[in-house]
């Protein structure tokens, strides 16, 4: 094994086990704390596929927005904040079997790629993968339209939000 | 390649020949020896962080006419090891109902967002973590991790004045990011890229001050607020909410928290210095004498640098009040934030325009940018004021101030 096979089993087994105490932990703080360390995960594999820039915005974007969540966790909910019943419906084998479903057919999947056994080619000296991702975002026959939709659509919501925010002057 | 000329890969590849003459795979020595670089760099850093506690309480002494530790060892330096001792023997409590394994780890997330940043900041062209590409950001990241710190910190010690403080804290990193990280943006654009390696090597020339410094500035304000330091220390300001989110910790958990504040604000001097003030460059003299090429030569200066900024970081600390939640949102808000984004559109035009001029008009036409732009700043906030002032006046003169009072 490799040192990156083992930081990837490491990271993969803190991102399964966060995301089972997401759903499993009854006090929200706490489940929005797992929720950081799962989402840290992802960003260790990120970083692991060489992908710096997808994992230095998943710290950002997600970890940071936590933060927010954590506010309304605590401003939203009661002093408690616990839910004291059960955790399970009484057709919960249905979801179950539906993940199991989805799970083998997403392995089907994956094994039936011819790219499954080979290793990832090394990027070659001197690209670098940041400027690709860049001007790949910003020209025509790259992603422009799709980047500025979503940019548009991002201020569209800051512009809303503050309509609503900003209340009526009596 | 010898110890004088590339001090750190010296010494990899001497640890690096001593391991695989044991038989250990590359890989794996590889890894071994990342790890010896990592606890190296902390250790590092945690020294200077003792030597920095005494610096502190010097330079808060001298602001304040007083003169400080004097008594143990020569300036009193020998100080702040009395008080790790201290620190450490003193009755660690977690106070009840206390969360108590988010507020045990509160104090320990603090300081490993701070020792994060050490890995991108290049003390010398040769002496640092990692030359991230994305390393302006990752400085973002880290900060976002910093404030999950003082978040977890105020909730678990079940104390209504700690979540107070941690709520402050929110509010106020969510609004700073915003001026942060477009004064970030302009070393990027002027560098063409993000890397804190490339930035530094793009200042050899010129500073990068001197094509913004309006830009430097706004990055030194939003730096201080992120650090949460006077006068943006509302999340700790102890006349309203005694300590705010530390308010509960005792002994080494509060040493943490207060060693993580101050290798932090010595961080971002570090920062400052390398983003905007030529980073281990010396106008670059180092081109003519190879002295100061030299690594080690390089991080002292890099170090005297960032010393400079944590001293300006101390000097507004501990010669301005504290601004009041308001203030400091709507100064963010309605100012900083318009202020950096028409700066960063500007210099991005300016730096697009002269990319093909040379170096000394380039400097001058966008330094002359920034004055044109400071001073159309203060223009319009003398226009606001006055504007202010009239209505105030119209409003007052005529009616008693409680028929005033009702109008808002």
């Amino acid at each position: 094994m490799t040192p990156e096979q083992i930081i990837f089993l490491i990271s993969a087994a803190l991102i399964l086990a966060s995301a089972m105490m997401v759903v499993i932990t009854r006090n929200l703080i706490h489940a929005a704390l797992w929720l950081v360390s799962a989402l840290f995960g992802v960003a260790v594999l990120f970083a692991i596929l060489n992908a710096s820039f997808l994992a230095v915005v998943q710290v950002v974007v997600y970890i940071g927005a936590i933060a927010i969540l954590f506010i309304f966790a605590v401003m939203l909910t009661r002093k408690e904040m616990r839910d004291r019943g059960s955790q399970t419906r009484s057709s919960w084998w249905l979801p179950a079997l539906l993940g199991v479903l989805i799970l083998a057919g997403l392995i089907f999947l994956i094994f039936g790629q011819p790219a499954v056994n080979r290793t990832a080619p090394a990027i070659p000296a001197g690209v670098d993968p940041l400027r690709l991702l860049g001007s790949a975002l910003v020209s025509p026959d790259g992603y422009v339209l799709p980047f500025e939709a979503a940019s548009v659509l991002l201020l569209s919501a800051l512009v809303g939000a503050v309509y609503v925010a900003i209340g009526r002057k009596s | 390649m010898n110890l004088w000329n590339d001090p750190i890969n010296f010494v990899a590849n001497w640890l690096r020949g001593l391991l695989t003459s044991r038989g250990l795979a590359n890989g794996f020595a590889t890894v071994i020896l990342f790890f010896i670089g990592i606890v190296v760099l902390i250790l590092f850093a945690m020294l200077l962080d003792i030597f920095l506690v005494w610096v502190e309480r010097k330079v808060v002494a001298r602001f304040q006419d007083r003169l400080g530790p004097n008594r143990i060892g020569p300036f009193g330096l020998i100080q702040p090891f009395a008080d790790i001792i201290k620190l450490v023997i003193k009755e660690d409590i977690t106070p009840a109902g206390a969360d108590k394994l988010i507020y045990n780890m509160a104090p320990v997330l603090a300081m490993a967002s701070v020792i994060l940043l050490w890995a991108i900041l290049p003390l010398a062209s040769k002496i640092y973590g990692v030359d991230l590409n994305v390393a302006v950001l990752y400085l973002v990241a880290a900060g976002a991790l910093g404030t999950l710190s003082i978040i977890m910190a105020g909730w678990a010690s079940n104390n209504k004045y700690a979540l107070l403080g941690a709520f402050r804290m929110v509010a106020n990193m969510i609004s700073y990011e915003v001026p942060m990280v477009v004064t970030l943006l302009i070393p990027t654009i002027l560098a063409n890229t993000m890397s804190v390696k490339g930035i530094t090597d793009a200042q050899s020339s010129v500073w990068f001050v001197v094509l913004s410094p309006l830009g430097m500035l706004i990055f030194l304000i939003s730096a201080i607020a992120e650090l949460g330091r006077a006068p943006f220390d509302l999340n700790e300001a102890e006349s309203e909410i005694v300590a705010g989110f530390h308010i509960e910790y005792s002994g080494m958990k509060f040493g943490l928290f207060y060693a993580g504040e101050l290798l932090h604000a010595f961080t971002f001097g570090g920062f400052v210095a390398m983003l905007y003030f030529g980073g281990y460059g010396v106008f670059g003299l180092e081109k003519f004498v190879p002295v100061l090429q030299a690594p080690l030569v390089a991080a002292v200066i890099f170090l005297g640098k960032a010393m400079v900024g944590y001293w300006v970081i101390m000097w507004v600390k501990y010669s301005m009040p504290r601004i009041r939640i308001d203030h400091m949102l709507a100064f963010n808000w309605k100012f900083l934030t318009p202020l950096s984004l028409v700066i960063l559109v500007v210099t991005a035009l300016a730096s697009k325009l002269l990319s093909g001029s040379p170096t000394w008009l380039a400097a001058l036409v966008m330094f002359l940018t920034n004055v044109v732009i400071a001073w159309l700043t203060i223009e319009i906030l003398r226009g606001v004021g006055r504007r202010q002032r009239r209505l105030e006046q119209s409003l007052a003169s005529p009616a008693s101030p409680l028929a005033r009072h009702g109008s808002e």
